[in-house]
């Protein structure tokens, strides 16, 4: 055993105190007692210093999966406590902004989405973006609300804005219920390409996950972003055929749209579902530049997540 | 033999300039970027000055052991618990951990006021580092512990925070861990509760686990560990018998030891009539210490100096503990001395302490020379001159009998206890 008995501190009235009349039981298991412990030949936790460079550290991600669905149960439970609708929230927000997209775009600028009605169209366009602005705005502050746990124990902190992406997805479900009923109300046969609708579902939850890791941790250190993400996001969907397809965008613009990688995914979304040609370019692009997006924000997130508890 | 734990150089560096606010904001970067870098490496947006909160911390800790850290406010020992739970990384050094941690260093981690009791059990386990089917498999024992089994189904944000605090500290108390980082969780809830925690510390222990354990509660620190750590100012500067090492850390908090000695007169407290020379506590042999078995007499030794003959003098001693509670006074009231006029020279008044007469704990001791007649004066008064410690060593013949939890009150006499026994009449 390392011994490491130094001078005590020094004190000006320090006195040479002898050993008081002062005994201690005899311990009944000792250090030596416990010896039949048998211990793993490497250590199952080693704690390295800063300088160290980043690791992905997927094993302990695997370890800890079942905290994920914790999370993601809590975010769905806390969120929906003490309100007198509860889940219906989920529906009420995309119904009513298509509602009021329907009857400006529509019935009074008379934007023409050819043979989809303008109902469907936007809805399937809103069940998209508000899961993405829901998950992106939700994860954006969900590093800074939950402090109290990044100070104090230890788990992959990118499983918390992954969480809150989560619990969008339910809400998703929820609101997808709708989105059934539109397309049966308006008579839309499926077609084979209906079995794309989850690729395109995934691509939006990896871009929501990783524009989520990235600006979470960003947000730990400049909480500025906490006041720009509105604007961010409000600019971001005008800047999205959520609500206008981009046919009516003048040709030479659209080449810039397709860099968004939400264009690729909402209208890839809406074809899947309502029928029509997926641009091919457009969607590659979307794929391409979400999985680069999220490999760059989980590496960004786990070079920096170790200085959170010191930061937040 | 091999350690479960080892620590290696471990340093812990803070930027107190980004430290505090602990965030920069936008305008900080942008302005940052665009000012010129200075030679120092300082970007002018915040002066940097670097606080070490660990420096070079080498350590190594057997399986079974249950590590006492001590140390003032701001010594670190915050610090080193965060790095071997892996909350934050080391500057410096490294960790080796043979075993599956758990810490805890706040009651009730993970828990959410919104959600049911059982609903929380579930949620603290799983960010504590237990499965599923652990936390299922041990819900009812988590439960049965927590005593509240009437109320697992009501919000927490309803409960009393006794009641939170048991819950959490159920939890908290059936992780399995082969490594358990506490810090002062013990400090909290009822009498009742506290035994039973120590009662599983005592447990968790015998099953070979290794605690570090983090308090300020100094009877609780010797009680349990067989060794202690000090750390001040982020360095290990005493370690080994906790006896020794809480002496040190007494002598190093208080900046009092067991004995104070003035050399000159005019160093001394007091007046014209006459000034202390030294003030100590002994023991039944009458050597210095610090640190008494609660059965052991206590005595506390004053010696002053008369310099003006003719004065009526008493000594008086009082004891208070380390909540402030001023624990009592004593008089010198012996025939030989009282209401007898003093001749100039030294005396050395002795009072001594029965054993089982003072509660656990530190008592710091203050010390003066008064006359009573013709009026009451303060002549020579040192307050908070000396401190030492009372410790139950648990060996069954204290007034603490087989409870092992903690016991409030200023004394603990040990008293004769007559029981009579009646037959049922049938």
């Amino acid at each position: 055993m390392d011994s490491h008995t130094s001078d005590p501190i020094a004190s000006p009235h320090h006195a040479a105190a002898t050993t008081a009349p002062l005994t201690h039981a005899p311990s009944p298991k000792t250090a030596a007692d416990a010896a039949a412990v048998t211990l793993p030949d490497r250590p199952l936790i080693l704690i390295e210093s800063e300088e160290t460079g980043v690791q992905f550290a997927f094993p302990d991600l695997w370890a800890y999966r079942e905290l994920l669905v914790f999370l993601t149960w809590r975010d769905i439970k806390v969120r929906y406590k003490q309100t007198v609708l509860g889940a219906a929230w989920a529906i009420i927000q995309p119904l009513l902004t298509m509602l009021l997209f329907t009857l400006v775009f529509n019935r009074l600028a008379g934007l023409d989405t050819g043979s989809v009605p303008y109902p469907l169209f936007a809805y399937t366009g809103l069940l998209i973006w508000t899961f993405f602005s829901n998950a992106v705005t939700n994860s954006t502050n969900s590093l800074i609300n939950n402090t109290n746990l990044i100070t104090k124990v230890y788990f992959p902190r990118a499983f918390i804005p992954a969480a809150a992406v989560g619990a969008g997805l339910v809400d998703f479900a929820i609101a997808g219920l709708i989105l059934v009923g539109l397309v049966i109300y308006y008579g839309v046969v499926p077609t084979w390409s209906l079995a794309l609708l989850p690729l395109f579902l995934l691509l939006a939850v990896m871009l929501a996950l990783a524009v989520g890791l990235l600006i979470s941790a960003l947000t730990v250190k400049y909480r500025d972003l906490r006041h720009a993400l509105p604007f961010l996001i409000q600019f971001w969907m005008f800047a999205s055929p959520v609500i206008y397809p981009s046919s009516v965008v003048p040709e030479g613009w659209r080449p810039l749209m397709a860099l968004n990688p939400l264009t690729g995914i909402i209208e890839g979304f809406r074809a899947a579902l309502l029928g029509g040609n997926f641009d091919r370019t457009t969607t590659t692009l979307a794929v391409l530049m979400t999985l680069a997006l999220l490999v760059f924000s989980f590496y960004h997130f786990r070079r920096i997540e170790e200085t959170f508890a010191d930061l937040i | 033999m091999k350690p479960i734990v080892k620590i290696e150089n471990v340093s812990k560096r803070y930027r107190l300039g980004g430290l505090h606010p602990g965030y920069l904001t936008f305008r900080d970067m942008v302005g940052g970027a665009l000012r010129f870098r200075r030679s120092d490496g300082n970007d002018g947006v915040r002066p940097k000055r670097d606080f070490w909160a660990l420096r070079d911390i080498n350590l190594t800790v057997q399986p079974g052991e249950l590590v006492g850290v001590i140390g003032r406010n701001g010594a670190g020992k915050s610090t080193l618990l965060k790095i071997l739970s892996r909350v934050t990384k080391p500057t410096t050094g490294r960790v080796e951990m043979y075993g599956r941690v758990g810490s805890l260093l706040e009651v009730g981690t993970g828990f959410h006021s919104e959600l049911s009791g059982r609903e929380n059990v579930f949620l603290s386990g799983a960010i504590l580092g237990m499965r599923r089917a652990e936390i299922e498999r041990k819900f009812e024992e988590i439960v049965a512990f927590s005593e509240l089994e009437k109320f697992i189904d009501t919000p927490v944000k309803r409960y009393s925070s006794g009641m939170y605090v048991r819950l959490a500290f159920s939890v908290a108390a059936h992780l399995e861990p082969e490594i358990l980082i506490m810090d002062e969780v013990l400090a909290v809830g009822d009498a009742a509760f506290q035994q039973k925690c120590l009662d599983k510390m005592h447990s968790i222990r015998q099953h070979g686990r290794t605690i570090f354990f983090v308090s300020h509660n100094m009877p609780a620190v010797m009680r349990l560990c067989r060794r202690v750590i000090l750390l001040h100012e982020g360095q290990v500067v005493s370690e080994g018998e906790p006896q020794a090492v809480v002496n040190d850390y007494l002598s190093a908090t208080w900046n009092i030891a067991a004995e104070r000695v003035w050399l000159t007169r005019e160093d001394a407290p007091g007046d014209d009539v006459v000034r202390l020379a030294r003030v100590r506590v002994l023991s039944e042999t009458n050597a210095p210490a610090t640190a008494f078995d609660i059965r052991s007499p206590v005595r506390i030794e004053l010696t002053y100096d008369v310099h003006e003959a003719g004065h009526m003098l008493t000594p008086h001693v009082e004891l208070h503990n380390e909540e402030g509670v001023h624990a009592f006074s004593s008089h010198d009231t012996s025939d030989e001395w009282r209401r007898t006029a003093r001749e100039v020279g030294r005396y050395v008044s002795v009072i001594s302490i029965p054993g089982n007469m003072l509660s656990e704990g530190t008592l710091r001791v203050h010390a003066s020379v008064m006359s009573h007649v013709p009026q009451t004066t303060l002549h020579a008064q040192a307050r908070n001159v000396i401190a030492f410690q009372v410790i139950d060593t648990q060996q069954g013949d204290s007034a603490r009998g087989d409870y092992i939890g903690p016991i409030p009150g200023v004394v603990r006499p040990l008293l004769d206890w007559r029981t009579r026994f009646t037959p049922p009449q049938d």
